[in-house]
């Protein structure tokens, strides 16, 4: 395009005032400076500080090894003892019941947040602040005693007739009671965790779809959800990682959790250290589980978001120890050399 | 050839005459707002089967309004928008339009294909995957043949090498070509394109506009929105000057762009020629 009119306002190609050119300032001579050597700036602060910290955590660990407090006989005894492993057991359930309830129910939420319907939009809204409120602690200890508040749960007509009735006291026990707990609270986090995610993916992506005809829950399903996927799976790691040492809450129930299992122990042994390290180790291996599942389901909803996918560690560490340059690499590398090449005409 | 008939108190019956010379594409008295901002202000247009308008206008003279209202991503305030006979968005009941559930919607807009600015293509799925989601999904084509289809479609846009790459591994150029086909995939009555080739580097616009100059050859009714004046002249069977949300005045490229009657289309023309 050219601009033929002189009276535009704005012409775009003003020419510019043309700029000095660059040149060594006194006393420096160009010929001189050629071709010298560059040396990078000395850092003997960062080694100081570096030598420090290594110090103080070599000491720690020469104190982990020696100082006989840590009684790591005792932490041998119990690592695998029968009854740990079943704690363990019953800990990944409640894990596990807490996040599919969790999350199934912080979707429904999270749909309900984002709905047309200001209804269901406030009574989401509502949810979120009431659960969020309360500390999980306390949620806990009241649903485990539902049974003062309501005697009997029964089916019927809003207002009207009862068609059938149970005796709550039967029906949550201790661990129904700790899963509804840990399922409603977490389900509040995990709804702001959804919509998040789901805000996030960009609106032309919703719009492209419904131009296409597109039916509704397939737009949600195949178009944003997978996307939002993104978004929502660092943070809800976050909150499975939380779930599973939350757990350690409903020792208050007397549930033979991980915390609760090691607490008995101690209790009648009185080595305390020794078990607090077997609760420990073991939540720092289940949660190292827990972040390698997530680097992998992360892996897998990222396809499309860059332009060359990155290596699996698997493979990163083959091309680490090897230096044999895996196959898919060299494949990726054609790949993107055939692009660069008949890319764009 | 477009004529401008004042608009028609009267709209068509559901899927009343398609007969003959009635227009593929019938905008009467359109008005929208959004707040106390009126976008469009009463647009009349006519599009015959096979033809190709582009409309011209200032940025904010309701162009892209238009174009969305058409396949009925804006809510109309008054007025209303036939293609091939059928209203779309509404349904007439006495002297009122009633809006359509969402599900009658999406099922009009499959006979509209509408290219955006930003391509809009979704970034998790290949490029093939782009094509044959909407035939699958909103036609219920069986894959296979969704498949073939998709696959003859990206060789027409120059792109069957590119099947399984991703759109972001592709140049704006090469996924605004992949938006085409995924729009032409539903085999629509009509394309509207939202200015294709706005968000597209320099080197990379004539790529886009040669397949649009391809498919206007074979006879596709399309509404395209542009500022690309020479394409205009090369292709438009009729060029639409909007400005303040009314059509100003619209006739065949020569005699818009060479000889317009109204001062603001000279105003306009003198600005981006």
């Amino acid at each position: 395009m050219t601009t033929s009119t002189p009276a535009a306002p704005s012409t775009p190609a003003a020419p510019s005032p043309p700029r000095p050119v660059a040149a060594p300032g006194p006393g420096l001579d160009a010929e001189e400076l050629d071709g010298l050597r560059t040396v990078p700036a000395r850092h003997p602060w960062r080694w100081a500080a570096g030598t420090a910290a290594l110090v103080v955590l070599l000491q720690f660990l020469h104190g982990l090894a020696t100082n006989p407090g840590w009684d790591w006989a005792t932490f041998r005894l119990y690592f695998t003892a029968d009854t740990i492993l079943q704690a363990i057991g019953r800990t990944l359930e409640l894990t596990a019941y807490g996040t599919v309830l969790g999350f199934a129910l912080g979707a429904v939420v999270a749909g309900m947040r984002l709905s047309r319907s200001a209804v269901l939009r406030t009574i989401a809204w509502a949810y979120v602040w009431v659960f969020r409120s309360i500390p999980l602690i306390v949620q806990l200890v009241f649903w485990f005693n539902l049974s003062y508040l309501y005697k009997r749960f029964g089916f019927g007509i809003p207002f009207g007739p009862t068609f059938g009735d149970f005796e709550t006291v039967g029906v949550l026990g201790a661990l129904g009671a700790a899963v509804l707990g840990l399922g409603l609270h977490q389900a509040a986090f995990a709804a702001e965790i959804i919509r998040g995610g789901i805000i996030a993916v960009e609106a032309g992506q919703r719009e492209a779809a419904a131009a296409l005809g597109i039916p509704r829950w397939r737009q949600a399903w195949r178009i944003v959800l997978p996307q939002a996927m993104r978004g929502i799976l660092p943070a809800a790691a976050n909150e499975v990682i939380s779930l599973l040492k939350g757990t350690s809450v409903v020792y208050v129930m007397a549930i033979g959790e991980l915390f609760y299992q090691a607490q008995v122990i101690y209790g009648r042994t009185g080595r305390v250290v020794p078990l607090l390290m077997v609760a420990t180790v073991w939540y720092v291996v289940l949660t190292t589980v827990l972040s390698i599942g997530q680097y992998y389901v992360e892996r897998y909803f990222a396809r499309g978001a860059r332009r060359t996918p990155p290596p699996t560690p698997l493979r990163r560490l083959r091309t680490l120890l090897g230096g044999l340059p895996a196959r898919a690499d060299a494949r990726t590398a054609a790949r993107t050399a055939a692009r660069t090449s008949g890319g764009t005409p | 050839m477009t004529t401008l008939t004042k608009a028609d108190p009267t709209p068509p019956a559901d899927r009343a005459d398609a007969a003959g010379a009635a227009p593929m594409v019938q905008v009467r008295g359109l008005h929208k707002s959004f707040g106390r901002l009126e976008v469009l202000r009463g647009v009349d247009l006519d599009v015959p089967a096979g033809s190709v308008t582009v409309v011209l206008g200032p940025s904010g003279s309701g162009k892209s309004t238009l174009l969305r209202a058409i396949n009925h991503l804006e809510k109309l305030d008054r007025g209303y928008v036939a293609i091939d006979g059928e209203l779309i968005g509404y349904r007439r009941a006495g002297d009122r339009l009633y809006e359509l559930k969402e599900r009658e919607v999406l099922r009009q807009r499959t006979g509209i294909g509408f290219v955006f600015q930003n391509f809009n293509l979704f970034p998790h799925l290949t490029v093939l995957e782009n094509v044959v989601e909407a035939p699958i999904a909103a036609l219920g084509r069986p894959r296979a043949e969704a498949r073939a289809a998709a696959l003859a479609l990206l060789e027409r846009v120059g792109l069957a090498d590119k099947a399984a790459a991703y759109p972001r591994q592709l140049s704006g150029g090469q996924q605004q070509r992949v938006a085409i086909a995924r729009a032409l995939a539903l085999e629509p009555k009509v394309l509207l394109f939202d200015e294709p080739t706005s968000a597209l580097d320099p080197e990379l616009v004539g790529e886009v506009l040669d397949v649009i100059k391809d498919l206007a050859r074979s006879g596709t009714t399309m509404i395209v929105v542009t500022h690309e004046i020479g394409f205009a002249r090369e292709v438009a069977d009729t060029v639409v000057f909007m400005d303040g949300g009314v059509v100003v005045e619209q006739g065949p490229p020569a005699e818009l762009l060479d000889r317009p009657r109204h001062e603001r289309t000279r105003a306009f023309l003198a600005k981006v020629l």
